[in-house]
């Protein structure tokens, strides 16, 4: 952070825990008890601490890789930097409202691809004559020519993933969160993505990229965080973390 | 804690902390056209695999006045029946089902659209309101077969229908607030959505759709003055007074001011309710 003073903060997270209280019905259930259980509601619950006071900032330019083994805590970290997780102790500041795009997520599966560019469009603030005159870029970037007039229930996961990413890249966001979004799609697709990542970068936009492909993270990151059991292990040089994760592994 | 007094002067704000309210509102006018699109995309896929498609928006409401009108009119008397029985009971089906069919989907407008809310970032608030938008531009085509059946059975149009414009724009904000209040409402306590139905029933049978409240309490005044405070039954007795004529149908024009007054007070509540909670409404745990 010390060579930093001159860059302008964008995402400062401050000494974050994340801790979930979680139903645990523990044991597995027999037969037996499963009547009793169901009227006794048991209401033990167990606490998983998630993270451990994670503290770091981001500044503008950066694209910022993450990574971690599973259950190490990046997702948790990056719904609770775009807010959709309360964090337990800490605070998180942004410059705006940080965009997450994720692989769960889905948009209104009985309305067309186009429908929902449209959609998309319009809850981002664009107007209806901005979103038309971007439509066609959209649909060429995404690669679904063939599919937008049909129902998004009918599409594939890969491209689902993909006109999600279409439609989240359309405004030139700050702060894109992008959560093993890219994962699914095909070499092809994940190209342009990685490209469209370098020029939201290069236009003062700042990105976390969650993913367990090194190939990806060392393409597009300049900065890489690695998080173990909810703890910070490391922040710096994408080549200097990664090959310490790697050789921890 | 010295990081964040250092991130507080630098423009940026604590995330997910929600705008103040005259900004929220602002930038809810911004997304209108969200709304309004939302809205009409909804009811397109809604039909869009059935056969017969959006004609179901005409089919739906004449079933509904056929299946009612042999319930009630023939099967099921009443002994406070008032003249016009058959206009009196297709007015009150249809202008209670704008109120109830909004009631029930728009308690889950925030809960069944979670994909929506925690991919983008946008006011929650316009969830909600093009559900309202939704179940109006669905109540329009029933509004009209309704207007044609009370021609139909022996009225005769008149220039006071107009004021059906106002009485329905009423009735859309007071949908509006009460759907802002439910959306919120469900979103703490999911078990709402199993006791709602059970509410709406209740008003169903209480409202006076089938039966006359004036005359079923003309012997109970303090009842009847109860009674006269139900926003639903306002808004009722208001539609059959602009489309009916008759004695029975004269209005109290105080009507217009209790349903004013319940529509933009439950709408001023329903505005801060749902944003207070702003923060809210993305979250998974």
């Amino acid at each position: 952070m010390a060579a930093s003073t001159d860059r302008k903060p964008v995402v400062v997270v401050d000494d974050v825990h994340v801790e979930y209280r979680v139903l645990a019905t523990g044991k597995r259930a027999t037969a037996a008890d499963s009547a009793r259980k169901l009227l006794e509601r048991s209401r033990r619950t167990r606490s998983v601490h998630a993270l451990k006071g994670v503290s770091f900032s981001a500044y503008e330019n950066d694209s910022i890789g993450v990574i971690g083994s599973n259950g190490s805590g990046k997702s948790t970290l990056m719904r609770a930097i775009c807010g959709s997780t309360p964090t337990s102790s800490g605070s998180i500041y942004a410059a705006s409202r940080p965009s997450l795009l994720g692989v769960g997520a889905a948009q209104l599966k009985d309305l067309s691809g186009e429908r929902n560019i449209i959609l998309g469009g319009l809850a981002l603030g664009l107007t209806r004559a901005e979103i038309e005159g971007k439509l066609d870029d959209i649909i060429d970037f995404a690669g679904l020519r063939e599919f937008i007039e049909l129902p998004m229930r009918t599409y594939s996961s890969g491209m689902t993933a993909r006109l999600k990413f279409a439609i989240a890249t359309v405004q030139d966001h700050d702060i894109l969160i992008i959560d093993e979004a890219l994962a699914v799609g095909d070499k092809n697709f994940r190209d342009r993505s990685e490209a469209r990542i370098r020029e939201i970068r290069d236009n003062a936009g700042t990105i976390f990229l969650v993913s367990h492909s090194m190939q990806s993270i060392r393409d597009t990151c300049n900065r890489v965080i690695w998080l173990n059991k909810g703890e910070l292990m490391m922040d710096g040089d994408p080549e200097e973390v990664i090959e310490a994760y790697e050789a921890s592994s | 804690m010295d990081l964040a007094h250092d991130a507080a002067p630098d423009g940026l704000t604590r995330v997910g902390a929600r705008p103040p309210l005259g900004d929220y509102l602002r930038q809810v006018w911004l997304r209108r056209q969200f709304i309004v699109s939302l809205a009409q995309f909804r009811i397109e896929a809604e039909n869009q695999r059935n056969r017969l498609g959006m004609l179901w928006v005409v089919i739906k409401p004449l079933l509904e006045a056929a299946v009612y009108g042999t319930v009630f009119g023939f099967l099921l008397g009443s002994n406070a029946r008032p003249p016009h029985f058959v206009e009196f009971l297709i007015i009150g089906i249809f202008m209670f089902q704008f109120f109830s069919s909004t009631f029930s989907a728009g308690a889950k407008s925030i809960t069944s659209n979670s994909a929506l809310v925690q991919s983008l970032s946008f006011p929650r608030m316009t969830l909600p309101l093009s559900l309202v938008v939704q179940r109006l531009l669905l109540f329009l085509p029933t509004l009209a077969i309704m207007v044609v059946l009370v021609v139909v059975t022996g009225t005769a149009p008149h220039l006071n229908w107009l004021l059906m414009i106002p009485l329905i724009g009423l009735f859309f904000v007071f949908n509006c607030g009460v759907t802002l209040i439910t959306a919120r409402l469900t979103v703490h306590f999911r078990d709402l959505s199993q006791l709602l139905p059970f509410i709406t029933r209740l008003l169903f049978y209480t409202t006076g759709l089938f039966f006359s409240i004036e005359e079923r309490l003309q012997h109970h005044p303090t009842l009847l003055r109860i009674a006269d405070f139900q926003p639903l039954h306002e808004f009722l007795t208001l539609a059959r007074g602009i489309l009916l004529h008759g004695e029975a149908y004269e209005v109290k024009s105080v009507f217009w001011l209790y349903a004013s007054v319940w529509s933009f007070g439950v709408l001023a509540v329903g505005i801060v309710y749902f944003w207070a909670a702003e923060e809210r409404y993305g979250r998974v745990d």
